[in-house]
């Protein structure tokens, strides 16, 4: 009954067939390491966004008036709504923990260089909607951090020469943010945005799928079949499908199938996460006032200025960027090019070899270098700006564009160290 | 690596704490305590007398409050409730806003999540550093939140508190210390005043997320799952991967 009813579907859809193609007979590397957990990581907390996003609509109200009495409606009054909301609220901060440390991974092992550049792309473009959908999320709670938090972004974009004026009016529906922004950054919210977001991450996957993963090694696992033997290769153990085997053209070295392998280590990941994930949900939400900012259980109000804007915590490595350089246009192209040269990086990295693992010890000190200039930006740009602060806040961005032009340079004729046949 | 990120984030932490514009005077601890439902209902009993004429709690309702704190709905709309009509209102008064914002110099806040904008800390100090000063509209003044515009309601509990500041030696150093003690007149001691700010200061914790006293303990349920499935996952992968190695 069941056999016939699939083989009904794969007559009019190919489900077994998509299904083996990307799961069962996909060849991953056998030596995925700890980094590689935050690819489905970033998933899973997708989907949990947009879960607990549409419990969460079927009792918020866009308007000035009613969000932020929903919003306590909602964590009273409602059943568990006090779970979904900080499912939600949790689930933004830990989107940008795990996605930062996946694009970490593919700075790390070159999963950016040939032929991955595309599929880097679609994947910064998704940091970048995620980004938007952050912003326009924290918006919704129209308490005083979302007012005056959204009043700083927007206004960053009124310092683009001849058109700033009308585009930050543009942006706001209004003179100032008003009850207008709030109904449209809904919508973005829960639809457009969203909307983008699964088709770039359907677009990342089908991309990732077509060149292969990379791995901690940075060496393909899909050779040419030139005769060359591979001992001891546990890839003979498998079938494949062969789109990846080009019928016999190519040879699958040192990977194993997608399913059952991956997906039994993921659940080991997803429930690791989930660990550190409900421990934050269920003992501290607010996250230290990281995640909620205390000024956000006070209603917004247009006429009282928080003591201190603080944007929340992943926009601030960009924020202190912006808040270093003197001049206000300069300090907004500045904060801009720290996002376009990490969608650069295919092309500012000349060097062959992907993974840290084989490069010189000065790319292993320039990556030590990004890592750190990223993090003291980062928790600079929470603190307020002391003309202390302000000078260390210069130095970071100087040492973050610092690691984009040493890469640049070294990268050509980088004095790389022999690459291994096998995985290890 | 992960200590040293840990050691980072505090770093993080502590320093955002000193920049949100912490105050001048050093917070005491506040003793809260969520599963003392004596405390939280003297706490209720309090803000009912003395803080509900100008203070609102318009998120949180009787229905909820009784609930939580283990009081029936007929005792609670008979002693607590004034001007409620029905269990389902939300914690409200009848006060003028328009004129109390013309008293007062600004209008009262809403209380229902003042413990998590103020933190509880803040509180239990603030409510204890009223001190007479003559200069202000109401005869008083506040260390913790200096020219505040709120009389101190709580007067009659603690009596009329005086200022004074005296030199002390502490680790070898002479610092200035700012003690406010009250005149004996209040209807409590100092140490029954100290534990009645407490027993507000928790409620008001409490009102501020109610989902607390539901979260801990399904937090812990979840949690003993999780390292379950933890362990389970952990040697399904396992058995899987002998085919790898």
């Amino acid at each position: 009954m069941f056999k016939n009813l699939m083989s009904w579907i794969e007559y009019r859809m190919p489900f077994m067939e998509k299904m083996n193609l990307h799961v069962m007979q996909y060849p991953a590397p056998k030596n995925f390491n700890f980094w590689y957990f935050f690819g489905s990581l970033a998933m899973l907390v997708l989907v949990n966004q947009i879960v607990t996003g549409i419990w969460l609509t079927m009792n918020f109200v866009p308007t000035a008036e009613g969000a932020f009495a929903s919003v306590e409606y909602i964590m009273r009054d409602v059943e568990y709504g006090w779970l979904l909301r900080y499912m939600h609220s949790t689930g933004a901060s830990a989107f940008f923990v795990v996605v930062y440390l996946h694009m970490f991974r593919g700075m790390m092992y070159g999963s950016y260089q040939k032929p991955r550049e595309l599929l880097w792309i679609f994947g910064m473009l998704i940091f970048l909607v995620l980004m938007a959908e952050a912003f326009m999320g924290y918006l919704l709670p129209w308490g005083q951090m979302s007012f005056w938090g959204a009043q700083v972004i927007i206004s960053i974009f009124g310092v683009i020469p001849g058109i700033g004026e009308d585009l930050t009016l543009w942006i706001r529906g209004d003179y100032v943010i008003s009850g207008a922004t709030l109904n449209r950054f809904f919508a973005l919210h829960v639809i457009a945005l969203p909307l983008v977001l699964v088709i770039l991450v359907f677009l990342h996957i089908i991309a990732l799928h077509e060149v292969g993963s990379n791995n901690p090694d940075g060496i393909d696992v899909k050779r040419p079949n030139d005769g060359q033997t591979y001992e001891n290769n546990v890839s003979d153990k498998f079938k494949f499908h062969e789109y990846f085997t080009k019928g016999g053209k190519k040879i699958i070295v040192d990977a194993i199938p997608f399913h059952p392998y991956y997906t039994v280590k993921d659940i080991v990941g997803v429930v690791g996460f989930l660990i550190a994930f409900c421990a934050v949900i269920f003992f501290v939400p607010e996250g230290g006032g990281f995640f909620l900012e205390p000024p956000n259980f006070e209603p917004a109000n247009p006429m009282k200025t928080p003591e201190h804007i603080a944007p929340v915590w992943y926009f601030t490595p960009f924020y202190a960027i912006l808040r270093a350089v003197p001049d206000q246009l300069f300090g907004a192209i500045f904060m801009f090019a720290a996002i376009v040269l990490l969608a650069l990086l295919p092309w500012i990295d000349r060097c062959h070899v992907r993974s840290v693992r084989y490069r010189s010890t000065l790319h292993k000190l320039n990556l030590v270098n990004f890592v750190i200039s990223f993090i003291v930006l980062g928790v600079l740009g929470v603190l307020p700006a002391t003309p202390t602060y302000t000078l260390i806040a210069q130095i970071a961005s100087v040492a973050y564009f610092g690691f984009f032009g040493l890469l640049w340079w070294y990268s050509k004729n980088e004095k790389t160290k022999p690459l291994p046949v096998r995985l290890s | 690596m992960l200590k040293q990120l840990f050691s980072v984030l505090a770093l993080v932490a502590s320093s955002a704490a000193l920049a949100a514009g912490g105050p001048a005077v050093k917070l005491d601890k506040a003793p809260i305590d969520l599963y003392n439902k004596e405390s939280l209902q003297n706490g209720a009993r309090l803000f009912q007398n003395y803080c509900l004429g100008c203070h609102q709690m318009e998120y949180q309702r009787y229905s909820r409050t009784f609930r939580d704190l283990g009081i029936p709905d007929e005792v609670g709309m008979e002693t607590l409730a004034f001007g409620a009509k029905k269990v389902g209102d939300h914690i409200k008064n009848a006060a003028p806003k328009a004129d109390l914002a013309k008293w007062f110099g600004a209008a009262p806040p809403d209380l229902t999540n003042v413990a998590r904008v103020r933190g509880p800390d803040w509180l239990y100090t603030y409510l204890r550093s009223f001190y007479v000063d003559p200069t202000r509209p109401f005869g008083v003044n506040n260390t913790v939140f200096p020219l505040v515009g709120m009389p101190h309601v709580l007067q009659e509990l603690q009596g009329i508190p005086y200022k004074r500041v005296e030199k002390q030696m502490i680790d070898g150093v002479e610092h200035e210390v700012t003690i406010i003690e009250a005149d004996g007149t209040g209807e409590l001691s100092k140490e029954e005043y100290d534990r009645a700010v407490a027993d507000l200061v928790n409620y008001l914790e409490y009102t501020g997320e109610p989902s607390k006293l539901e979260s801990h303990s399904l937090g812990i349920k979840v949690m003993i799952f999780l390292f379950i499935f933890f362990i389970l996952a952990f040697l399904l992968k396992k058995e899987y991967w002998k085919d790898v190695h």
